[in-house]
Parts: C-alpha cells; structure tokens; sequence
C-alpha cells in the first residue's frame, strides 16, 4: 500500500515535470494570472527574445492600477494610463486573453479568476501577486511570485521550487452570528504569527471551515499569506463543486461530471502525516479588528490594546511602542474607544457579494459616521449588487459606491488615505503606509466595518444585529 | 546573475522586525522601470519624512552606513507583497546580503534570482550583530558563502540558507537556461497531463476585450 499522502502532496505530484537530485522539482502551471505589474517580466522575455509558451494557459486582469472613478474619461494620470495600456500592449502581442478596464468581467484577478470559473480543483496556479493564495480555497495549489518566475513561467509554463513543508489548520465548531470568515482568518494569523507558516504550504481543515462558502474559504485562504503561508487550501466538497457549475470557463456537461469525481479525490488521506498541526476551538471566536502594524496585532474586539510597559521582553515593547506611536493609539486603551476617520469596503480579501450583503445588512435604514468608499470585487459583482440594490443601501449610507480594482488596499490606482488618517478597512494589510503615506489602517471584517462606520469608531457589530438577517 | 562568493563590507543595523515589502519600496514606485533608479527610493518612508528631509534616526542615513552592503535586520524581513522591485531596490542601492532570523518566503525566491544572499542567523545572533555593527561601524563585516559563516566583530557565526539557493548563488546559475535543457520531458508531461486531466485545460478560449 502506497504511503498516505497529504492534498499537498497530491497535488505536487501530479505537476511534477522532474525532480533534480538536490530535491528541486519543476512543476507545471495550469494557469497563469497576469496584471499590470507584470511589465517586468514581459520585459526580460523579450530581453531573452522568447515568446510566450502557453498563450491558452494565460489570462490577463487589469485590477492594480485601473480607476474606480470616472471611467467613462481617460485617464488623467499619465504613468497610471501607461500602466493598464502596457499591458494591454503585452497580452495582445503574446495572444493572451484580457478582462481589460472597458472589459464588463473585469475586476480584481482573485475575484475574476473563480467568477469566471478558470480557477478550479487539481489546478496550479500562479500570479505575480501575494494574494493568489486565494484560489486554494478549490482545493488548488496556488502561490505568489516575483517578477523573474513570472518571466519563467512565460517563457516556460513551469516553474522550479522546492516542496513546502505541510501544515493543516484545523477550526471546530460552530462560529457564532456576525463571525465570519475574517474574523477566523485574524485569529489564525494572531495565533501562528505574521511569519509563523514560512516555510508551509497550509490545508485548512474542520467542521467550522467546512461550512464556509466559497467565499468565505478565499477570504480565509487569501490570508494565508499574511500568516508567512505561500499557499493555503481546502480540499474541494459539493460547496465547490454547486459554485463552479455553470461558470464560463468550468467544464460542462460530461465534462464537468468527470471533472467533479476527479476533484472528489483532492483530500487527505486519513492517515496522512503533516509537519505542523494547528487547532483553534470556532465556537469561542470573536468579531477581530487590528490594531498595529502587522496583521498578527489582532485582537477580539472587546480587547484593549497592549500596554508596553506590562510587556517583560524589551524588543516585544519596543515594538509595541513603536506600533501605537505610529497608530496614535494611548496604551491600553479599549479598541472600542478608537474613533475612525473613514471606512474602505473592497480588495481580494472581502468584496465579492456575501461580503457587500455583510455590509449591507448593517448599513441599512442606517447613516455612516464618517466618509467611506465601496469598490466591489468586479464588474460583474459590481452589477449583481445593483441589481439586489445593495447600491442604493450603500449611498444613502452616505458611503461612495466605485467601480472594481485593488483600489484603496494598496492606493496605486490613486486611491488613497490622507496622511494621519485612520481607515478602518476589509483589506489584508495593516502595514505602515500601505493604503497611502502615513495613513493608519484597522482589519476588520466587512460588517465590522460596517458597525465602526455607523458609530464612528472601531465597535462590536454583534449587537448592530439585533433584528436583522447578517 | 552576478556570482556570490564572499563578501567583505560594511554592514548596516536594521533590527526592526517585519520590514515587509511595502516598508522596503512604497507602492508608489512600482510603475517605475528598473532603470529610473530604485535603489534612490529604499526605505523612502524610513528614511525621509513626508517633506523629503532625511529622518536622522535611520541608522542608513549615518554617512558610515550608506557605503554599507550588509544589512543586520529583525524577523520576517521582505514579508508580504511578491514586489521582486523590493529586491532590485536593495540590490541597486548596493546591498548584495541581508543577515535576518527569518524572511518572507516569496523574498527570499526573489532574492536569489537577483544574486541577493538571504542568511538566516538567531534572534540573539542578530542583536549581537547589530550591536558590534554599531560600536564599530568602520570594522568590515564578511560573508562567506560556501562555508555558510558570517565574521562580526570578533565572532564567527554559522548562517543558514536553502542549499538549493546558496548553490545558485555560488554558481550565478540562470533559471531559465537550465529549465531549457528539459524541453523534451517538459512536451511529454504537457502531453501526458492535459491526457490525464482534461479539465485542467479551460473550457473554451479567452477573448481579449482592453
């Protein structure tokens, strides 16, 4: 009998091409997701004079850099236009398909990427991009990487690495109402710490996951990076199976049938081995928001932030002193005291549908405190939430309701938070300056954002609830 | 890529933890080509405040240090964005090593596709570092790849580095020169793969709409 193997291991297997003799393999790309950063790796393709291997296996989304205002004018910043139209530039000249600006799926590529049904189960997939850990949450291996892999898998539809060591999360039991995905996320990393998965590849595992959606499940997975994890997955159940039914690019029909009894094999073996095994207890999580500047400074939100001067490690306070400097937040003090400058609703982490209804729920009948923006995931949710008129909800919130793109998680398209102002934000980064020069960022689920809105300061949406479907 | 064997130069302390990505190159300054200069916007927002004067407590503006080639940094150095323009910066600025207890996985990978050396060294070894480094910032620092040893100060300390990557960097080897001479298993598995799962293969062609 063949040793048991892990969903990693099952899914490393069957991409590799070789394996050299110092353990390296060079693996296969299913798919390739290419956005406006790429230009560096277009660039040293053509420096080499190769073309690019797989066309069919590539697909480009304009998301980085595209507005999420005005898009019916040019676009006035010249280097942002010169960005989204170079790579309109690259994909037509290597024959790769587009979902450009004026495309109507377009949106940010770990949404597109599953509404459109290329990401699937059994799949590996890689983008220039920290978040396309995402797609893991189908049961696919799929990973970040820089500009030279990018450029690799261009020219090559395969990529060298060395095999991950295995971690599974496990989460049990039955997360209590206005707990969602994010919230689960947060207390992972809090607990395993901002670089406590280098080095793993992470399967999610337990009944509270299992229940998730699919949305919910790349949420959870998009953050596996913020916990040092490349790729994090869940093996792929009837959930994933009822959501890829029908969606553009999945298999259909026969196909499909085939497909979804291959996919059905994609779990671990009940005996399998993994390097590092991690369980937290879902019924006693709680709404989380951050407080500092790396995502593991997470805390339940009836918490107060740390006191360094409790703190016996003399690094540990500095750092902590050094995070509430910067966040001007007083030692100690309650999370539910920290008033907020204004609210962002969007990114790869929180802006498909389920989170806009999040959201919603919370905002309805109700005025938020402060200005905020709604950029959804993609075009295509963008017009599903119109037709719910989850728009209307939003404006007459006095929120701004945007078209689709990275937006104001990284403000490269423009989108920015003033200097000294505190956004409280669905995101995946609380990094210093990351939503803009001196802006200070709180992470917190959609309808947590949603209750710091309406109060005017970071809160509980839990009793926001009372009365109402979350 | 440039080789990396051993290395004798002035090391700079860094010993601030998660330096991520956006800490080490803003995201502002991704659009720039590699040649616009990267490495003259490292750190932008440690080192100079919003009004573009030099924040004096940066131990990289001390006049010793901007010589220095060696950086002494805290844990979960480059974690977060799969920005490789964070290790152009570095690079361009003249670092050709980075001593840390731990960093980002996607850095790392970048790092050693651009001749950047990632030694992996203790917490209690970094602090050590950073504090000779910074009673004596004139005494070079050196090292040593292939015996995997970093001299400081008046220590010798052993570092740790994937042996896949620390053999690239000793070899200057290129990626993609070397994928090229499996072209033939690379056809045959593609063949076999897309036989054996055809619904790996997207179901109908992509259409370009900008």
């Amino acid at each position: 009998m063949s040793e048991p193997q892990t969903l990693v291991d099952k899914l490393w297997s069957t991409h590799e091409v070789v394996r050299r003799d110092d353990g390296t393999s060079l693996l296969w790309v299913d798919r390739h997701y290419v956005h406006e950063g790429s230009f560096h790796a277009f660039s040293q393709m053509k420096a080499r004079g190769r073309t690019v291997a797989e066309p069919g296996l590539t697909f480009g989304v304009a998301d980085h850099y595209v507005p999420t205002r005005g898009r019916d004018h040019a676009i006035a910043n010249p280097e942002i236009a010169a960005m989204v139209r170079n790579l309109e530039a690259n994909t037509t000249e290597s024959h790769i398909a587009l979902f450009g600006l004026r495309d109507p799926r377009q949106g940010i590529v770990h949404v597109v990427g599953p509404e459109q049904g290329l990401t699937l189960p059994g799949l590996l997939i890689v983008c220039g991009d920290s978040h396309t850990s995402t797609h893991g949450a189908f049961g696919a291996y799929a990973f970040g990487i820089g500009a030279s892999e990018v450029a690799h898998v261009l020219m090559t539809q395969t990529l060298w690495q060395k095999r991950p060591k295995r971690m599974r999360i496990s989460v049990d039991g039955t997360a209590t109402v206005g707990v969602g995905a994010k919230d689960i996320a947060l207390a992972i990393i809090a607990h395993v710490g901002a670089d406590g998965a280098q080095g793993h590849a992470i399967e999610f595992g337990g009944s509270t996951i299992r229940t998730l959606s699919m949305e919910g499940r790349m949420t959870l997975c998009n953050m596996s990076i913020e916990a040092g994890g490349r790729c994090g997955m869940v093996a792929p159940d009837a959930t994933t199976f009822g959501y890829l039914k029908g969606r553009p690019y999945a298999p259909e029909g026969d196909a499909y049938d085939r497909a979804t009894e291959a996919w059905s094999a994609l779990a671990s073996d009940a005996e399998a081995r993994f390097d590092r095994e991690i369980t937290l207890d879902g019924n006693v999580i709680a709404p989380i928001v951050t407080w500092g500047t790396t995502p593991d400074d997470a805390l339940p939100i009836d918490a107060r932030v740390p006191d360094p001067s409790r703190e016996g490690d003399p690094v540990r306070a500095k750092y902590l002193r050094d995070a509430l400097d910067y966040m001007a937040i007083a030692p100690g003090k309650k999370l539910t005291e920290i008033p907020i400058d204004r609210v962002f609703i969007g990114s790869c982490t929180n802006s498909r549908i389920e989170d806009l209804r999040a959201a919603a729920a919370i905002l309805a009948g109700r005025v938020s405190k402060v200005p905020g923006l709604v950029s959804p995931g993609s075009s295509s949710v963008k017009r599903q939430a119109e037709g719910e008129g989850l728009d209307r909800i939003f404006r007459d919130a006095g929120l701004e309701w945007a078209d689709s793109g990275c937006s104001m998680c990284v403000g490269i398209n423009g989108d920015l938070v003033p200097s000294g102002e505190r956004c409280a934000s669905t995101t995946n980064r609380n990094f210093r300056g990351r939503q803009g020069p001196g802006a200070r960022t709180h992470l917190m689920s959609p309808a947590m954002v949603a209750a710091a809105a309406v109060s005017g300061h970071l809160a509980d949406v839990r009793p926001l609830l009372a009365g109402r479907k979350p | 890529m440039e080789k990396f064997v051993q290395l004798s130069a002035k090391a700079c302390p860094l010993p601030f933890s998660n330096l991520n990505t956006d800490q080490i190159l803003p995201a502002r300054y991704l659009k720039w080509p590699r040649s616009k200069g990267l490495g003259t916007v490292l750190f932008q927002d440690l080192r100079f405040d919003a009004d573009g004067n030099q924040k004096k407590d940066f131990p990289l503006n001390q006049l010793l240090w901007q010589s220095a080639k060696i950086l002494v940094a805290g844990r979960n150095f480059g974690g977060g964005s799969s920005r490789e323009a964070a290790v152009y910066a570095l690079y361009d600025y003249g670092f050709r090593c980075v001593i840390a207890p731990s960093f980002g996985d996607i850095f790392a990978q970048n790092a050693v596709k651009n001749g950047l050396v990632t030694a992996v060294v203790s917490d209690a070894d970094v602090a050590d570092m950073a504090a000779a480094v910074s009673s004596n910032p004139e005494r070079p620092v050196t090292i040593d790849l292939d015996r995997r040893t970093i001299v400081c100060g008046d220590r010798t300390y052993a570092f740790e580095i994937d042996p896949v990557s620390r053999n690239q960097l000793l070899n200057g080897w290129d990626d993609v020169d070397l994928t090229e001479s499996y072209r033939d298993q690379i056809v045959r598995f593609s063949i076999e793969h897309r036989a054996r799962q055809p619904w790996a293969v997207p179901a109908r062609a992509g259409t370009q709409v900008s």
